[in-house]
């Protein structure tokens, strides 16, 4: 479905968001390419969320224009968005938001059920790459937060996404959890995969090639990190 | 395809046996439901045999005649008539004949029957005194015991003609008097044997009353095998005992219908408001599925599967609970048990899950609404 070929995996142009009086994002411009690890920060209520919800299709923008690998998101239906969401994008989360019932091993498993067809031992091996493979067989509750969260980044990996978006990935974890998951993070954007987080730690965005600040739903900096720069 | 289909499986059992008390909440809902459902059913097939029997206390319901005015029955008809009725809804058979007679030249109506068979058919008879035991004992009805003034125990000459106009003339010792308030408080009874012996004519009655517990179609039935099996014998419907038996079996089949009806949509409630439960609790994995790329349709048909094992399992365990209902009923109201109609657990069954996959209808389309992007949202 999405184009191999194109030169930025995502490219929003001159959007905004609107909800009533609200300009969540107000004349947004980004374009992130393949393989890139962009951090988009800001305080509460500058539009972070509304960004990465366009971003990962679970909203609209207003007006404006987004091009996901080289295909136009505009006037999709909904039905469109979901099946882009399941090719093409692998969704973290803040909360983890795991299925209360199923173990460890089976809340991979939903993401290939949904995708295309479950397979026990690719998605034992995806919790195996992320230091899981012992805690298969167990439910949500029986783990702590950060092994909830590398369950949700195995379950967000195991349909291999061209798009990556994390949101507070590391916002409930403690430092030692934190670590481990940054970890995977920088082992998965060594491996090219194109990584987009949300954050407002600035220790997270620091691990980013760029970072993207908004402010007021408006793009207030958009820079690159010294070590890409230097590289460059 | 196969493995995903398991999954599926996987995911709604896991579903509802992870999430036990909010299954037993509704899973309980259903049960009650379907236990009534049966056990309401059942009775309603078994009322009109268990009220068929009650009702047989008001008397005969079908009275044969030969199909000639005057003709009489005789021993071959009673015969084929019993042949006719056989099966578990004859209660009792009672062949009567009436002959005129004399006491002191005043005519009265003698009438010979069976009495072990008269105490079946017509258990309303008050007797007074004792019933015929031994050849020579009679009944008085009240108002002849009052007219003659003979008391229990005491001989009474009775005398008259038969059909070959001889004359004949016998003595009774008066055992017990009747009392029903209607004709038979007028008439003399004897054993059918001393009938026969008296006026020297054996085996003929001039009409034979049955009980039986059966009603409408039921009767119908029975009257059409007794033409076949005695083409000379005209049954009759005893129509005022029949139809105050349907119409009271109408009425009560009517209510039963009502109150399942009732119970049915009371379920339906507890059903809806569980699962609208259930979504309200699982918003976010609704979400989570929908972020996760499922359709619409996919994420109601895990709810509908849900609803329908609920429905499943709900409707076993009622049908089962059901048939003991129908039989704690049965045993309390009629002092008697009945016979469990298995072949309405399926239909039991059926019908819950018919029931909870209606009820999760409304509670499925507010499952596809949520949107994802509200209720994933980090806080």
């Amino acid at each position: 479905m999405l184009n191999p070929e194109a030169t930025f995996i995502l490219d929003i142009e001159d959007i905004s968001k609107i909800y009533g009086p609200i300009k969540a994002l107000q004349n947004v411009s980004l374009a992130v390419r393949p393989g890139e690890w962009l951090a988009i920060m800001g305080p509460s209520g500058s539009g972070k969320t509304t960004l990465m919800n366009i971003i990962g299709c679970l909203d609209s923008p207003s007006s404006g224009r987004v091009t996901l690998d080289g295909l136009s998101l505009d006037s999709l239906s909904s039905g469109e968005l979901t099946a882009i969401r399941r090719e093409s994008i692998g969704l973290i989360f803040q909360q983890f938001h795991l299925i209360s019932y199923l173990t460890a091993l089976e809340n991979v498993m939903v993401a290939q059920y949904y995708h295309s067809l479950v397979d026990e031992r690719e998605a034992l091996e995806a919790l195996e790459n992320v230091g899981l493979g012992d805690r298969a067989k167990h439910l949500p509750r029986q783990l702590s937060g950060g092994e909830q969260q590398r369950v949700c980044i195995a379950r967000a990996l195991i349909n291999h996404p061209k798009l990556l978006l994390a949101d507070e990935p590391t916002g409930n974890l403690d430092e030692t959890n934190e670590a481990l998951v940054m970890d995977i993070l920088r082992s998965l954007h060594r491996q090219g995969s194109t990584i987009i987080v949300v954050t407002h730690a600035p220790e997270v965005a620091a691990h980013a090639e760029r970072t993207v600040v908004l402010e007021h739903g408006r793009v207030a900096r958009d820079t690159r990190s010294p070590l890409l720069q230097a590289k460059a | 395809m196969g493995s995903n289909r398991s999954f599926a499986l996987r995911m709604v059992l896991w579903s509802l046996l992870r999430r036990r008390s909010r299954l037993l909440v509704a899973l309980t809902g259903v049960t009650i439901g379907a236990t009534v459902l049966l056990g309401l059913v059942t009775l309603c097939y078994d009322i009109p045999r268990q009220l068929g029997r009650e009702f047989r206390s008001y008397g005969a319901n079908m009275v044969f005649v030969k199909d000639v005015v005057g003709g009489r029955l005789g021993r071959e008809d009673l015969e084929a008539i019993r042949r006719g009725l056989s099966g578990d809804s004859l209660v009792g058979l009672t062949p009567f004949r009436y002959e005129p007679v004399r006491n002191n030249m005043l005519p009265y109506t003698a009438v010979g029957t069976s009495f072990a068979d008269v105490r079946l058919t017509s258990p309303f008879w008050q007797v007074g005194g004792e019933w015929p035991s031994a050849p020579g004992q009679i009944l008085l009805g009240a108002d002849v015991a009052e007219a003659t003034r003979i008391q229990n125990g005491q001989r009474m000459a009775i005398d008259g003609r038969n059909g070959r106009q001889e004359r004949y003339e016998k003595d009774f010792t008066v055992v017990g008097t009747v009392r029903t308030g209607g004709v038979e408080d007028g008439l003399i009874y004897m054993a059918m044997a001393d009938m026969e012996e008296m006026t020297r004519e054996p085996g003929l009655a001039d009409l034979a009353e049955a009980s039986l517990a059966s009603g409408g179609t039921g009767l119908a039935g029975l009257e059409a095998r007794v033409r076949a099996a005695a083409p000379s014998v005209e049954p009759r419907l005893v129509t005022r005992v029949t139809r105050s038996e349907e119409t009271v079996l109408a009425k009560l089949t009517w209510l039963v219908y009502l109150v399942t009806l009732v119970v049915l949509s009371l379920t339906m409630i507890c059903v809806t408001t569980t699962m609208m439960t259930v979504v309200m609790e699982r918003r976010r994995e609704i979400g989570l599925k929908k972020a996760l790329g499922a359709e619409n349709g996919r994420v109601a048909r895990e709810f509908l599967a849900e609803g329908l094992m609920l429905g499943i399992l709900g409707g076993l365990i009622g049908s089962f609970c059901g048939l003991l209902f129908a039989r704690l009923v049965s045993y309390s109201v009629f002092g008697r048990g009945l016979t469990p109609e298995l072949h309405l657990v399926p239909i039991t069954v059926l019908a819950s899950a018919l029931v909870t996959i209606v009820a999760s209808l409304w509670p499925v389309r507010k499952a596809v609404d949520v949107e994802p992007a509200l209720v994933l949202k980090g806080e």
